[in-house]
């Protein structure tokens, strides 16, 4: 038999109750939200469930979102179940001042990697990861460069004009 | 005795500037010559040597790496500047050709493999990437070689076609025809090494 989005639901929704909530779908795919506290209980039975067997993590991605008060920094995990074919999301939110989440290399070795990079790009720390530091950036960089309030432009840069990108405001202005 | 002016075409049918014909040859530094004799400068030999056969280190990053790849084909053939033999290895080499991006990353290792060359050496930066960090404006690209290693010839152009990299090569060969024999123990240059933290 397979998986559909609605099954996924509600064997989510009867192991869990509560805990799980669903953000509906958007072009096909099942977005669902989490606490941090449930996020590894509620991978691992998905991971297990003879029924679900979702056995492949696609990705996991960090997110950051400065207007949501205490749900500024998340993460969320591709999911795949081979068998089903069937493609979803999970969430899961905390505060940006308690960046903490724990790790998923428990359940799936790739998060290894993907969550080192999560930790270069927001700072987000993953509870229990064996070898948490930087993967992309220098190691002796001090800022998370993803995160909003960091400027992508580099600092070094002395040729360029700011006019010409907007960035005094003005629009059409006269060049001397 | 005769100068240079009046010494007979070299054998083939060629004559001594390459001008006619289908193969060029090196132009002759001003001497005075005779019968078995030619007598010139030693900065003029070795430089006219050096400068037709430097040993490049094509260290391509990206995409300016694929337009070197096809200015080494046969269509555009960097081999008849006497560039035939690369040299991966930086102890081999004489000019450091960085081609593409560099990140803030690749900086320290750049830097270590121009440390590594021996003297002589000069560097191209082919590219805009190389040159001034290009289009990417950004916290992870060093925005130009410059700002690690000292360099002569900037090649712009994102990616700059395969004429203008033969282009840079070629104002690369004049400086190294020109170059004075002591320049590299001079106090201006190790001021230059200096400014870049180097040794």
């Amino acid at each position: 038999m397979t998986i559909t989005n609605d099954t996924l639901l509600a064997a989510i929704e009867r192991q869990f109750p509560g805990t799980v909530q669903s953000h509906g779908e958007s072009y096909g795919m099942l977005t669902l939200e989490t606490t941090r506290e449930q996020i590894i209980e509620v991978l691992r039975f998905m991971q297990e469930s003879p029924e679900l067997e979702v056995n492949f993590l696609t990705s996991l991605c960090g997110m950051h979102y400065p207007a949501d008060a205490g749900r500024e920094l998340g993460v969320v995990y591709h999911l795949h179940s081979f068998r089903h074919n069937l493609r979803f999301r999970i969430k899961v939110f905390f505060p940006s001042d308690d960046p903490y989440c724990p790790t998923a290399t428990v359940l799936w070795p790739a998060a290894n990697w993907m969550e080192r990079q999560e930790y270069d790009f927001f700072g987000i720390q993953f509870t229990g990861h064996p070898d948490l530091r930087r993967i992309l950036n220098v190691d002796d960089l001090d800022v998370f460069p993803m995160r909003k309030e960091y400027r992508l432009e580099d600092g070094t840069r002395t040729d360029k004009d700011d006019r010409f990108f907007g960035r005094k405001g003005h629009v059409g202005q006269e060049f001397d | 005795m005769a100068n240079t002016a009046e010494m007979p075409a070299v054998a083939g049918g060629l004559s001594k500037t390459g001008s006619t014909g289908i193969i060029g040859a090196a132009e002759m530094p001003e001497g005075y010559g005779g019968e078995g004799f030619f007598a010139t400068s030693v900065s003029k030999v070795v430089g006219l040597a050096r400068a037709n056969s430097i040993w490049p280190l094509p260290f391509a990053t990206s995409c300016c790496g694929i337009e070197f790849m096809a200015t080494m084909g046969s269509n555009y053939d960097l081999a008849r500047f006497g560039m035939e033999r690369l040299s991966f290895s930086p102890r081999q080499a004489d000019l450091l050709m960085v081609m593409g991006t560099i990140a803030k990353k690749m900086g320290p290792i750049l830097k270590q493999v121009y440390i590594q060359m021996a003297e002589p050496k000069w560097v191209i930066a082919v590219g805009a990437c190389a040159s001034s960090g290009g289009i990417f404006d950004t916290y992870s690209v060093l925005q130009g070689i410059d700002k690690i290693i000292p360099v002569d010839v900037y090649v712009p152009g994102c990616p700059p076609r395969p004429e203008q990299i033969i282009d840079g090569i070629m104002k690369i060969q004049e400086l190294v025809k020109n170059e004075p024999l002591r320049r590299r123990n001079s106090p201006e240059y190790q001021h230059l090494l200096d400014k870049y933290n180097i040794e």
